[in-house]
């Protein structure tokens, strides 16, 4: 870790003004993952600017039936809000499958979004990482590489993004609030995190002096048809080997909305919408969804150690959409898969 | 034999709760980083970042413009150290090679190693500082992966004469198996970190707190190092928050802290991080080869185990995996060999049941195998081998009773109820397995001083160096003392791991129970002695013509064992004696018994839930039957063993140290990459102690716990997950992709 400045921004304003004054300069939240990187050296900012006060930590009701989620909301409180709870149970399960319940305390929405990759090379200075130094190669590509991504990678980077909170949240459509120097903006979920290309190390399209001010999720939550399954190497406390996160709306056994969104494959949280159009208007049974995961995984290129993991997750996608579809969605209490 | 008394309430025996927990929980009780003094400097460690080579340059200048900064210490400018391997041997260094001397010369040996100490007034200091020591390497070829030398592995352990022929007896078998075991790389990753504080005081000794399971060993140890008088150093580690073995040897932390409070004259706390751990010893990755051999009756014809082990290049520590097959297992014919790889890695060390936790696993995988080539039951396979005598030297036990293990064991897991067959068993989408597996350890003793010392009131100090690594030695003595000594547990006092108290090797081996309980026992016979002698010439003593083995010590009194009420209250001897206080001091006497040999035996029956179609293991069920000779403390012996249970599913399912081979490095150096159980992994675990009454081994009849939990838990769940999928891994941890049968070799 190196010296750094701590000061604390007033208001969001005030933040935005610190950040852009600043090169150096990060935002801290929760710190669950900042300060990591920092022990590891990995992050060196110059300066810290404490965000955890600015008031950015309520849910409200939007005028088009959604909900505007404040970007400090704690993740545990999210995950326990009463309206998260019963209107988007997705978000709710999705999040509670995700780190320690000590963590989730002490995390952001805003800040779960901007967590970095969990590649063993980024986090190890002595070992190459394009992510970490442009540049410098890539560890991974031909070292250990099976928890890395089997969709969208490139020959700079094939990590993946860690967070399962994200791939609720695409499933869902959120929409990322952000306000930088030139004003405030949104940005569809699906646009807010970047594919590896020959920049790994830009994750999001957050312009650098930009801060999260808050996330929305709109009117439709799935409240009935939902499922998020988290499979990984230990049942709590491990990152997603492979996630999925389904939202169905069915009407007499037929389904009309359909969404798949995927956690731990790629470098974002993975959407397909052929997948997705291939499920809407079919049968809610094991032969649609099959067809579905089929073409979701139709490009998937796994890495030397990880071809399981497209097998894995097209069972996976399969289990989730039957959970959702039996309104039996997986519970992130017990000790067991559904 | 002298028995504890018979009068009052016995303590040993009886569920007692740790006499150190209020201090644990309380957060009084204080670990080696934890003590403070006045002008206390931190260090902070630079690791070499190559597998091997040397350090061309190493550049300081920057870490030390900075404030704050009061040294940095390397090869270069290091106080001086002795240059013999004799003086660096600790009592359980390896007999051959070199051990590992921190900063000693530009040699790179293995990635992680520390090249550099930064002192500075504050931790956060040192450690920024150290980020900015810059290091030129000259790189060599190195290799870390174990495969990769098993043919060039040297043999350090076989018999010194072979049973029958074993490849002939194989060859000629009605059935046969015969497969390759792998166990990767594991640390122990103890909670508490390795930590030293180094207390300097000018013309005073130093005096040294040290996260170690033997202070006397580190103390010597250090002695030799720092070529220092035995009265200048002094080691204290009066907690130890888990080592598994990491605490055996002493660790570099403990030279530099001392190097830097020399160099320094100031007090030096050292306290590794997380991934620095990863940069001591392991568990070494074995290839375990096992072929047996049998008749359609299932009675064994050949036994051949051979391993290979890792080590560094400079010292050759193994454990022996294979004898355990040949020792436990009746068979005419068995032959073991084990053999070490040199790899560009530290020297591997002690880790739970070293050598049985990964043998055993072997031997017990293949025996499930050779059962299902059989098509016979597991168990009744184990009782058709069953041996009533050690195998490999042809004694007879001092006890054994595994026969009641599998009994007891199958009874409580309710085994009966097992379909044979694999995936025959289902619960919803899970498939349902059951396995069962055999573990064996070492009963073994040691010599240990303990000194009581006991005032009028009836109050008692026991100290001795031992330490207490969590298991719960601080407790165990505490009621044999009171026991043995007829006070109740609050007025004794436990005095432990201070290098200057009566001796006590390493505690490690399962072997500081049996053998500190005794050396009280013994002890407090002193003191009894004492009394009965000053009891004698008081006036009109009612224990005027008592000899020794009439008397007891009982609420505080000498008393006549038979006529309880005839008796004098120790305050009255001892105040009558004009004593204010009796000290003894007496080390257990133990029988070097070769007639026998001694050991534990356990039978571990598991039931796994694996989900088909995603390859995800549950271990929902275990029952661990031990058979440990007598049970002192039936609470903390529970939790010894359901840890250890813990630590096997953990064995089995989760744990692996991850090596990048192409860099040399080890890859998940945290404990959030590396994994062991946590909770949602652990269901039910039953833990039964079979009745096994020892009149050979010592007066208790006592034999330890530490390890023999472990033994054949990996097994047992590898079986079991066999039985659920009908899937055999023979490479741990078990993980889904394997189970999936879709795991390329990394
Ligand atoms: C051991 C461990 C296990 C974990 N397991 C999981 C898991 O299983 N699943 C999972 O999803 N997550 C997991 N996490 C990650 C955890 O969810 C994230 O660390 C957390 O969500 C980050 O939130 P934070 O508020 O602490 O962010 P911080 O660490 O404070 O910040 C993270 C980054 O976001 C930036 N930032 C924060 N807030 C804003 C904002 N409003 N605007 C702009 N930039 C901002 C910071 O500058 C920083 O770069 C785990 C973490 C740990 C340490
Ligand atoms: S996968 Fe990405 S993060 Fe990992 S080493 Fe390669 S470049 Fe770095």
């Amino acid at each position: 870790m190196i010296p750094f400045q701590y000061t604390k921004a007033s208001d969001v304003a005030d933040a935005v003004r610190l950040i852009a004054a600043n090169g150096g300069a990060k935002f801290i939240a929760g710190g669950t993952n900042l300060l990591d990187l920092m022990k590891d050296n990995v992050e060196r900012p110059t300066t810290l600017i404490d965000i955890s006060r600015l008031p950015l930590n309520s849910v409200e009701e939007t005028a088009s039936g959604g909900l505007r989620i404040g970007a400090l909301v704690p993740n545990a409180d999210l995950a326990w809000h009463p309206l998260i709870e019963k209107r988007y149970p997705l978000l709710s399960s999705a999040i509670l499958a995700g780190a320690s319940q000590q963590l989730r305390n002490m995390a952001s929405t805003g800040g779960n979004l901007l967590q970095r990759t969990r590649c063993a090379y980024f986090y190890d200075t002595a070992t190459p990482c394009n992510k970490r130094q442009p540049g410098s190669g890539c560890s991974a590509v031909n070292g250990v590489n099976r928890g890395h991504a089997i969709l969208g990678a490139s020959t700079s980077c094939i990590a993946t993004h860690p967070s399962d909170m994200c791939v609720a949240l695409a499933a869902l459509d959120a929409t990322v609030h952000v306000t930088g120097a030139k004003g405030a903006r949104a940005i569809p979920f699906a646009d807010f995190h970047r594919l590896p290309g020959d920049t790994p190390h830009i994750d999001t399209n957050l312009a650098p002096d930009e801060i999260i001010t808050a996330i929305e999720v709109p009117a439709k939550g799935f409240a009935t048809h939902y499922s998020y399954l988290k499979i990984r190497d230990r049942m709590s406390y491990a990152f997603a080997l492979v996630s999925v996160a389904a939202a169905l709306e069915i009407k007499n056994g037929t389904i009309e909305e359909a969404r798949l969104a995927l956690g731990g494959v790629a470098h974002k949280p993975w959407r397909d919408a052929g997948a997705e159009a291939a499920l809407r208007g079919q049968p809610a049974e094991d032969a649609s969804f099959a067809r579905a995961a089929d073409l979701l995984l139709r490009d998937a290129r796994p890495q030397a150690h990880n071809d399981f993991k497209v097998d894995l997750a097209r069972r996976a996608i399969i289990r989730t959409l039957t959970q959702a579809a039996h309104g039996t969605p997986q519970s992130q209490s017990n000790k067991t898969i559904q | 034999m002298s028995t504890p008394n018979n009068t009052a309430k016995a303590y040993t025996g009886t569920p007692t709760s740790r006499v150190d927990g209020r201090a644990k929980v309380t957060g009084a009780a204080k670990y080696a980083g934890d003590f403070n003094a006045g002008g206390l400097a931190y260090g902070a460690v630079v690791e070499a970042t190559i597998a091997r080579g040397r350090i061309a340059r190493i550049d300081a200048g920057e870490a030390l413009r900075v404030p704050g900064v009061l040294d940095v210490i390397t090869h270069e400018n290091r106080p001086r150290v002795a240059d013999s391997d004799e003086a660096w041997r600790d009592d359980l260094a390896p007999e051959d090679g070199s051990p590992f001397r921190p900063l000693y010369d530009d040699a790179v040996k293995f990635n992680q190693q520390p090249i550099a100490l930064v002192l500075a007034e504050e931790w956060e200091i040192a450690r920024y500082a150290a980020s900015l020591v810059r290091v030129d390497y000259e790189k060599q070829p190195f290799v870390t992966d174990v495969y990769r030398r098993r043919d060039d592995a040297i043999v350090v352990e076989k018999p010194d004469k072979l049973r029958g022929d074993a490849a002939k007896a194989f060859a000629a078998a009605e059935v046969r198996h015969e497969a390759d075991y792998f166990i990767p790389t594991e640390h122990h990753n103890p909670m508490e970190l390795f930590a030293t504080t180094a207390m300097w005081e000018a013309g005073g000794p130093l005096t040294v707190y040290d996260k170690t399971q033997g202070v006397q060993n580190v103390q010597q140890f250090l002695c030799g190092v720092f070529e220092k008088k035995p009265n200048e150093i002094r080691v204290i580690s009066p907690y130890v928050g888990g080592a598994f073995g990491a605490g055996l040897r002493p660790q570099y932390q403990v030279v530099l802290a001392v190097m830097g409070a020399l160099k320094l004259q100031r007090s030096v706390r050292l306290v590794l991080t997380r991934q620095q751990m990863y940069g001591l010893g392991y568990r070494p990755a074995t290839i375990e080869r096992l072929a047996l051999g049998a008749r359609r009756d299932g009675t064994l014809d050949a036994i051949t185990h051979e391993a290979v082990g890792t080590t560094s290049q400079f010292e050759e520590f193994s454990r022996n995996d294979t004898g355990w097959s040949a020792l436990l297992y009746a068979s005419p014919n068995a032959r073991y060999e084990h053999r070490v790889a040199h790899l560009d890695v530290p020297t591997s060390c002690d880790m739970r049941a070293p050598g049985a936790a990964t043998g055993v696993y072997a031997l017990e995988s293949a025996m499930d195998e050779l059962a299902v080539a059989l098509k016979m039951d597991p168990v009744e396979l184990r009782l058709r081998c069953y041996s009533e005598r050690d195998q490999n030297e042809d004694l007879p036990y001092t006890s054994k009773r595994l026969r009641e293990c599998y009994r007891e064991g199958a009874a409580a897991f309710g085994w009966d109820r097992r379909k044979p067959e694999p995936r025959a068993m289902r619960d919803g989408k899970a498939l349902v397995g059951w396995g069962m597996a055999s573990g064996v350890w070492e009963a073994l003793q040691v010599p240990v001083a303990v000194r009581i010392a006991m005032t009028a009131n009836g109050h008692a100090e026991v100290s001795c160096a031992a330490s207490d690594i969590g298991t719960g030695t601080y407790t165990i003595m505490a009621q044999v003392a009171a026991d043995s000594l007829g006070l109740p547990i609050e007025n004794i006092t436990i005095h432990l791991a201070d290098s200057t108290l009566p001796s006590a090797p390493v505690e490690g081996g399962s072997w500081m129970a049996a053998s500190a309980c005794h050396a009280v026992i013994a002890t407090a016979g002193e003191v009894r002695s004492e009394l009965l002698r000053r009891a004698k010439l008081m006036k009109g003593s009612p224990l005027a013509d008592a000899v020794e083995e009439d008397v007891t010590l009982s609420d505080g009194k000498l008393v006549s064992r038979r006529q309880t009420d005839r008796g004098v209250s120790i305050s009255d001897i001892m105040r009558h004696a004009a004593m204010e206080r009796i000290e003894k001091e007496k080390t257990n006497e133990f029988a070097q018994d070769k007639a026998h040999a001694r050991n534990t035996h356990s039978a571990v029956f598991v039931e796994v839930k694996v989900d088909e179609e995603l390859g995800v293991v549950r271990v929902t069920r275990v029952v661990s039957a031990v058979a440990a000779g007598r049970v002192l403390n039936p609470k903390t012996a529970r939790s010894q063993v359901m840890g250890a249970v813990v630590g096997g599913i953990g064995m089995a399912l989760h744990e692996e140290t991850i090596y990048d081979h192409g860099l040399g490095r080890i890859i998940n150096h945290d404990i959030a990459e590396y994994h062991v159980p946590v909770n949602a992994d652990i269901h039910d675990i039953e833990v039964i102690f079979v009745d096994e009454p020892d009149a050979l081994i010592n007066p208790l009849g006592m034999k330890g716990l530490g390890e023999i939990g472990i033994v054949g838990v990996a097994a047992a769940v590898a079986n079991a997950v066999y039985h659920a999928t009908g899937v055999r891994v023979r490479d741990l941890p078990i993980t889904l992709d394997k189970v999936l049968g879709r795991r390329q070799a990394a």
